[in-house]
């Protein structure tokens, strides 16, 4: 039934080979071959989405737990630990609260947008999932342009924020939208020039032919590339370093300030779920993806870099405080895109001399450029560090507080 | 030949390849007449983005996946997050723009255009590439060569962009820069 790999939208055979990973209760598929084919296809489709998505949304769930018991641990507290074994039913509870709560909308919301905009910022994140490569045969879509894909579909988050930040008629949740969508466009710049960077070194747009170039790690080969696109990408998630579209203290909740209930939850699984799908995408892109290493399977050393990424960006959330709005467009503007220039100028070059007839750059010369582009990074790094380093912010001047003047007078 | 070119063969996969072509075309034209008749500014476009979509999906039904995924990352991520954000700047987002005078000519124009459009639809030749590799037109050789185009779209585009048509390339990205300072310096002058 299934020949040769076909390319074309959705590689519907690669499913096939998908799903002979698990054998034996799988056969039952087989029987479809009696109806026709399309059918067949459209079934297996429907199922591996099922399952990967599902896959995807209760991993989320135990990100929930991991990230509250490990931020607790950060700050020598215990986080939750009262209902399952070292409080593992935690999100079980959080889910059976948030349905059980009343799902308020503000008389003066634009009700439509308001119920839309949760679906329209889960629907994206979802869609990166489709396109990618969990193991050599594992994915459920063969996309040609796979990287593109992504970028063009994570900007659709932009939009949902606005969404739900203009039609809730708060001025915390419009402020935190605006703030987000100025930010996100921002960031949007260095994680697509430093993708350019893995592009071109893996000579294709597909995340599988992306994968099989990475003799050498990425991460290795173009350690610049790898921290721009780190950064950029936990502003795109929005997360604590750059979480001015929330920012409690200062926003309320931002953008989600009004909504409660299923929708509140819709968005916390999106929010929750980003560290997983940028991990996903980082592992893919930097760290060689799902390249199977000794008798170790590909599927098992993906699933283990995704979670030590994951790890290391919850590290930078516990760790760092949050950015000044100001500072965080300069960051973006002045230092990240910047950066990105000088990884994507460095690394053209680096290609266009050390490349074979084929376009396909020798494992041997991947080390040479990795040893180049290290010294490149700290020479950068310290570069910008001083242009734009500590003393050249020009801090605005303290107002004396009304308060104080007060307190003056009524002595 | 033609296996891997289209989502199938035979009677059923024409039928889906309609249904959904439909579906995209019903809903993106849907979309476009709500953009121009809200008087919601903001709902307006918010359908743009719908409509955007749509094309989008058209570009993947005719095997187009580059130009589809761009349409998205430019269209829907850039260009609208950019009118939005000019609708935040506009007062009486929910009044819309009242119709003025120039109405009756925009309407002669569109329709001018529209009949235009339907014109050269209908009376170009088009190569319907399937057909012609089933009834065996095309000779298998060349047919392989048109398969490896549309697999590997990105290749052909980069060759033709920035070797062949440099020049056009360049001229075009030089516009944009103008663009640019032209706008920063209108926006310094104050």
């Amino acid at each position: 039934m299934c020949g040769e790999a076909t390319g074309g939208i959705l590689d519907f055979c690669t499913v096939y080979r998908f799903l002979d990973v698990f054998p034996g209760w799988l056969e039952s598929i087989v029987v479809l071959d009696g109806l026709a084919s399309w059918l067949a296809y459209a079934l297996a489709g429907f199922f591996l989405a099922f399952l990967v998505i599902n896959t995807v949304v209760m991993a989320t769930a135990l990100n929930t737990w991991f990230e509250r018991r490990m931020l607790a641990r950060f700050q020598a507290r215990l986080g939750p630990n009262r209902w399952g074994p070292y409080g593992l039913l935690q999100p079980l509870a959080d889910v059976a609260k948030l349905i059980t709560k009343e799902d308020t909308v503000p008389d003066a919301a634009d009700r439509p947008v308001f119920n839309i905009a949760p679906i329209a910022f889960l629907a994206p994140t979802l869609l990166v999932v489709a396109v990618i490569p969990f193991g050599e045969n594992s994915f459920l879509g063969k996309l040609n342009v796979g990287i593109l894909f992504i970028v063009g579909v994570t900007s659709l988050n932009t939009l949902a924020i606005f969404m739900g930040g203009w039609a809730s008629r708060n001025k915390y949740a419009m402020l935190g939208a605006m703030r987000g969508v100025a930010m996100l466009i921002s960031y949007e710049v260095p994680m697509a020039l430093a993708i350019t960077g893995v592009l071109l070194l893996g000579g294709s747009l597909a995340l599988s032919s992306i994968v099989e170039a990475q003799q050498v790690p990425f991460l290795l080969v173009q350690p610049l590339g790898f921290l721009v696109f780190l950064a950029a990408a936990s502003a795109e998630m929005s997360r604590t370093p750059f979480d001015q579209i929330e920012a409690e203290s200062e926003l309320g909740a931002g953008y989600h300030t009004e909504y409660s209930g299923m929708k509140f939850a819709i968005f916390q699984l999106a929010e929750f779920m980003a560290p997983i799908i940028t991990a996903l995408i980082l592992v893919t892109l930097y760290l060689s993806g799902a390249k199977a290493v000794g008798p170790i399977p590909g599927q098992l050393m993906f699933v283990g870099k995704v979670v030590i990424v994951v790890f290391g960006m919850l590290w930078v959330r516990a760790t760092w405080p949050r950015l000044r709005v100001d500072q965080i467009m300069g960051l973006a503007w002045k230092g990240l895109f910047g950066l990105a220039l000088v990884n994507l100028f460095v690394v053209a070059i680096e290609v266009q001399v050390f490349r074979d007839l084929n376009g396909v750059v020798s494992t041997q010369e991947l080390w040479v450029m990795a040893g180049i582009n290290w010294m490149v990074t700290a020479g950068a790094l310290v570069l910008f560090a001083n242009i734009l380093g500590q003393r050249k912010l020009r801090r605005p001047e303290p107002v004396p507080s009304p308060l104080a003047n007060m307190s003056a007078e009524a002595d | 030949m033609g296996e891997a070119m289209s989502l199938g063969h035979g009677t059923e996969a024409a039928l889906i390849t309609d249904v959904v072509f439909w579906a995209i075309a019903v809903s993106t034209i849907i979309a476009a007449i709500a953009v121009v008749q809200l008087n919601d500014l903001f709902r307006a476009a918010l359908f743009l983005i719908v409509s955007f979509l749509g094309v989008a999906a058209m570009f993947v039904l005719l095997r187009a996946e580059f130009l589809a995924a761009v349409q998205v990352l430019i269209y829907v991520g850039a260009i609208s997050v950019l009118i939005i954000f000019a609708i935040l700047m506009t007062r009486d987002v929910e009044e819309g723009s009242p119709s003025n005078r120039i109405r009756v000519p925009a309407g002669v124009a569109a329709a001018l255009f529209a009949a235009m459009a339907i014109f050269v639809a209908v009376s170009t030749e088009w190569n319907i590439l399937d057909a012609a590799i089933d009834s065996g037109a095309v000779p298998v050789a060349l047919a392989n060569g048109i398969v490896d185009v549309f697999e590997n779209t990105v290749p052909r585009i980069a060759t033709l962009l920035v070797r062949d048509f440099v020049l056009a390339f360049e001229v075009a990205s030089v516009l944009l820069l103008a663009a640019v300072i032209g706008a920063l310096a209108l926006v310094r002058g104050r």
